[in-house]
């Protein structure tokens, strides 16, 4: 009893009730025996009627049941020998928010519950146990005061996708409903139209006319019952929105129309005795179908991320104990040897051991031609092998994976918001309270300045002003074009952080590139033999790889690469010596081979006078050349460097097509790298440049007033990528740093920045046309609907058309976005 | 006469209109501590933010989950651009949505359209 009396002082000085810790006050329901606490539901009520001690104990303990951690709850840690499974209940019986507290409080408190997540809509719990029967489970839902019951298979992955389908379908239910009641409406409200209708003032049609006041009312009440709900919920909120307009619009006709029915004598004018019950039924069924049709629209919107989320494997097909088992994707761990054969799906991210292939990656780099993969090759989940049988283990799983990593990159990015939107979220918190005050305006205009009949002007402006005004198109423009935009981005394999760097993309005058590994490649390889003597070509770079197979310096690695690529295979040297910063010496099949400086020659007694002019030539192209020497006289020159990408050049000459400023940064000597910047057609070369350095002279750059874009491997180049205006970093296969820079070109190509700058040019292009279109229509739109247009011409909008232009204001904002689709890099559709 | 009436109905009705949606100042709430020292707050996403102002303490993190009650695609989404995150809500789903205030200040959170509203008003 003590413990109650510590909860009953806890609960009363906090004023919250113990199940759902929701704040009650004093008309809280109560339960004898427990004075002081209250509960907010009867649910709640009886949840604590049923563990009191659990409530009492989690309020007393203090801590927190949501936060608990697996083992505070009892559970066991999961890993191995333990496995966690997931259990799906379907959950009846909740009345409200709290109750998914509760129950999910409920069975977090199970022991050996790892976790427990409730969807009130979906009517599901979620749970994730460690070796608990489902009964437990069902019993301590059905002890807090609910009922449950196991779904069986699979939770529904696309819940969101079918209730969005449920949604739509249910709207054009309510369209269908109200377009068929505003047939017959339209046919009765015209008697000056339509033949057979009785004459206006009689008793038959006021009959009739009162027949569609109550034909109107289930379409106000059932196919607009949203406009009224949602304008409802926003009013509580003090905000107001498209429903809300719409909401005031119909019942606004509906109310002087019946008025007018049934009180004649309130209106004296005969004139005035008219009926809008069409502009009712019509704009209610014509705003539905918009908003059916902008539901649809706008799901194609985000196609690109769905797409994304369905490139990942369900399974895998695992090496345990030497036998083959095929398992679920979620059960592969880091390690793991996973086997793929031709046309399966790579499951998880991995590197090769053992066999060979070619594989499609081009969902995840954007890069159309198979890589060829071998032993020790990475290999990235999602991408498709496609030509032979290979075994990998498993480096990255679950959520480490680069598929994961892009797919929550691309949902944050979407989720984020481009400057030029900040803007229009300022104009859209006044918008809908102004349109209103228009539509008040417009009113009292009318009354005080029209013509007669002035009421039924006034009444029929003001509520062309509420139909007409689209806060929704103006609402969607920015960010419909900007989840497109991303989604096509990650297409490419270009990963746009935030709406932030998509739009200063657009801007961008100046691509600073760092030399190594962005426009090289990173690496020497070999690139010249000199023939100097006797020796064949083939024989030196034989001889010269030979003695260079036992060096692991990266020099000599490029001379047995280069050797090896041409078909020759160098032979293990008989004696091999190293002089650190001077040259080897080896013993190859006989013959006493010298590699190395000038110094290094003349030591060993080798004469290589004549080597002079062609070393300084290669050393002008930016390259190390090395004299090779064999049995004491010179036998020809080897020349390694750092080579430039393959698409390297065409990347820059698009650069430059674009309008756009290159610039080489590097720390190289500058005869290196003019030698390359001169290859690659780059204008402007800072070298020289220390890495620390880097970022100082992009603020230098930007001080020129340039919009510059620096370009880096992302790891070497941080606070230089930080510093520019938009820093994008170049990822290799599947080391992406996508942590740093604004924009990751998950494939290592200059061509991926050109696609990025199109990309951005064209989703700002498509953001501009929905903005535009959307204020023009609007500024345009409602000073017609007021009838500014009256005086001068006599030309009255007709609240239908109004109704009309509006539900499709926003369908056509969206389809505008969905443009944005069909784009493809140019680089692309020149190949096509 | 009428026309008197009209225009002085008028002008209160749109001066209901300035006070109601855009002079009232909300109270707000302050989130709650959890054990674990995180400042939570539970909101209820349906055709606005319930609460819509949450006061925080600055340097402290903070937690608020999401709940959207409500079919509507409006608000499917929530973003709080000050501080770099974003959340898909699932109708129905509670959706945590966490970050570390910095400076004191007022700082929206909206839906992807900027039509629903809250804030969290740091100090």
């Amino acid at each position: 009893m003590e413990r109650v009396n510590q909860l009953t002082e806890q609960g009363a000085v906090a004023g919250r009730d113990p199940v759902c810790d929701m704040t009650v006050g004093a008309n809280a329901l109560t339960l004898d025996g427990f004075s002081g606490v209250g509960f907010c539901s009867e649910h709640c009520r009886r949840a604590f009627r049923a563990a009191p001690d659990w409530y009492l104990e989690g309020t007393v303990g203090g801590a927190d049941p949501v936060d608990r951690t697996p083992a505070d709850t009892g559970g066991g840690p999961s890993g191995i020998g333990h496995q966690a499974e997931t259990i799906n209940l379907s959950v009846s019986g909740m009345s409200c928010a709290s109750c998914v507290v509760t129950i999910e409080r409920a069975l977090k408190s199970t022991p050996g519950v790892l976790d427990a997540q409730v969807n009130f809509a979906a009517e599901e719990a979620k749970v994730e146990v460690d070796a608990v029967p489902v009964e437990v489970l069902t019993a301590a839902i059905e002890a807090a005061g609910y009922q449950a019951r196991v779904i069986d298979g699979q939770p529904d992955e696309d819940a969101e996708q079918a209730a969005r389908i449920r949604l739509y379908r249910k709207l054009l239910r309510k369209f269908a409903f109200a377009a068929l009641v505003a047939l017959p409406v339209i046919y009765f409200s015209y008697p000056e139209l339509f033949p057979g209708i009785p004459e206006k003032g009689s008793t038959a049609l006021d009959l009739i006319w009162g027949a569609m006041a109550l034909l109107t009312l289930p379409v106000l009440a059932w196919s607009g019952s949203q406009f009224f709900t949602g304008a409802w919920a926003a009013f509580k909120h003090r905000s107001a929105n498209m429903n809300t307009l719409v909401a005031i619009g119909i019942s606004a006709a509906w109310l002087y129309s019946t008025v007018a029915l049934l009180f004649p004598s309130l209106i004296p004018e005969e004139r005035l005795r008219d009926v809008f019950y069409d502009v009712t039924a019509v704009v209610t069924a014509l705003v539905v179908l918009g908003s059916a049709l902008e539901i649809k629209a706008r799901a194609r919107t985000s196609e690109a991320l769905k797409k994304l989320i369905g490139l990942q494997a369900k399974t895998a097909r695992l090496i345990r104990n030497g036998v083959e088992v095929e398992v679920p994707i979620e059960d592969v761990m880091v390690g793991d040897i996973v086997v793929v054969r031709p046309g399966e799906k790579i499951p998880v991210d991995g590197e090769v051991v053992s066999g060979a292939s070619a594989v499609d990656e081009s969902m995840v780099t954007g890069e159309p031609i198979p890589v060829e993969k071998r032993q020790g090759a990475p290999v990235i989940g999602a991408t498709i092998n496609k030509t032979g049988l290979f075994r990998f283990r498993a480096t990255r799983v679950g959520r480490d994976t680069m598929l994961s990593q892009i797919i929550r990159m691309v949902r944050d990015a979407q989720g984020s918001k481009a400057p030029i939107q900040r803007t229009v979220d300022k104009v859209a918190g006044y918008f809908v309270p102004s349109v209103m005050i228009i539509a008040v305006l417009t009113f009292m205009a009318w009354y005080v300045f029209g013509p007669a009949p002035a009421l039924l002007y006034a009444v029929i402006t003001a509520v062309t002003v509420l139909v007409i005004a689209c806060p929704c198109a103006l609402g969607l423009a920015t960010p419909t074009s900007l989840m497109v935009g991303i989604g096509k981005g990650a297409e490419a394999g270009i990963l746009i952080k935030s709406g932030d760097a998509l739009e200063t993309a657009h801007r961008i005058d100046t691509v600073v590139l760092d030399k190594t590994g962005t426009v090289t490649r990173g690496e020497p390889s070999l690139t010249d033999v000199v023939v100097m003597g006797t020796f064949s070509e083939t024989d030196i770079l034989a001889m010269a790889a030979s003695a260079e197979t036992g060096s692991e310096h990266p020099l000599g690695e490029a001379i047995v690469g280069g050797a090896r690529a041409r078909g020759i295979e160098p032979v293990e040297p008989d004696h091999f010596e190293a002089v650190p910063g001077h040259g080897i010496e080896a013993t190859v099949d006989g013959r006493r081979v010298v590699l190395g400086n000038l110094k290094f020659m003349a030591d060993r007694g080798v004469a290589a006078g004549p080597a002079e002019e062609v070393l300084e030539r290669l050393s002008d192209d930016g390259k190390t050349a090395m004299l090779v020497g064999v049995d004491g006289r010179l036998a020809g020159i080897v020349a390694v460097a750092d080579t430039t990408k393959p698409d390297s050049v065409a990347a820059i000459g698009r650069m430059h097509a674009l309008g756009l400023e290159v610039v080489m940064l590097t720390g190289d000597n500058v005869r290196t790298a003019q030698a390359i910047a001169r290859q690659v057609g780059i204008d402007r070369v800072f070298a020289e440049v220390l890495p620390e350095d880097k970022a100082t002279q992009i603020k230098l750059l930007q001080a020129e007033g340039k919009i510059v874009a620096m370009v880096g491997d992302g790891i070497n180049d941080a606070p230089a990528l930080a510093q520019a205006d938009v820093g994008m970093a170049m990822g290799t296969g599947t080391d992406v740093a996508m942590e740093t820079g604004d924009v990751t070109l998950v494939k290592g190509s200059l061509t991926g920045i050109v696609t990025a700058i199109e990309l951005s040019k064209a989703t700002i292009r498509n953001v501009r046309q929905n903005l535009v279109g959307a204020f023009a229509y609007n500024t345009l739109g409602i000073p017609v609907a007021a009838g500014m247009l009256y005086p001068f011409f006599g030309v009255l909008l007709s609240p239908l058309i109004a109704g009309a232009a509006m539900a499709f204001s926003s369908v056509t904002v969206v389809s505008n976005a969905n443009r944005l689709r069909r784009w493809r890099p140019s680089l692309v559709k020149e190949a096509a | 006469m009428d026309v008197v009436i009209v225009v002085l109905a008028g002008v209160a009705l749109i001066g209901l209109i300035v006070w109601y949606f855009w002079l009232w100042k909300p109270g707000g709430v302050s989130a709650g501590i959890t054990s674990g020292g995180i400042q939570e707050a539970f909101i209820v996403v349906k055709g606005g933010y319930s609460p819509d102002t949450i006061r925080v303490e600055a340097g402290r993190p903070v937690r608020l989950v999401f709940n959207r009650q409500e079919a509507d695609p409006c608000s499917e989404k929530v973003v709080l651009d000050a501080f770099g995150v974003s959340a898909d809500l699932p109708e129905g789903d509670n959706v945590p949505v966490e970050f570390i205030p910095g400076q004191p200040g007022e700082y929206e959170f909206a839906c992807q359209m900027g039509m629903l509203r809250g804030k969290v008003v740091v100090s």
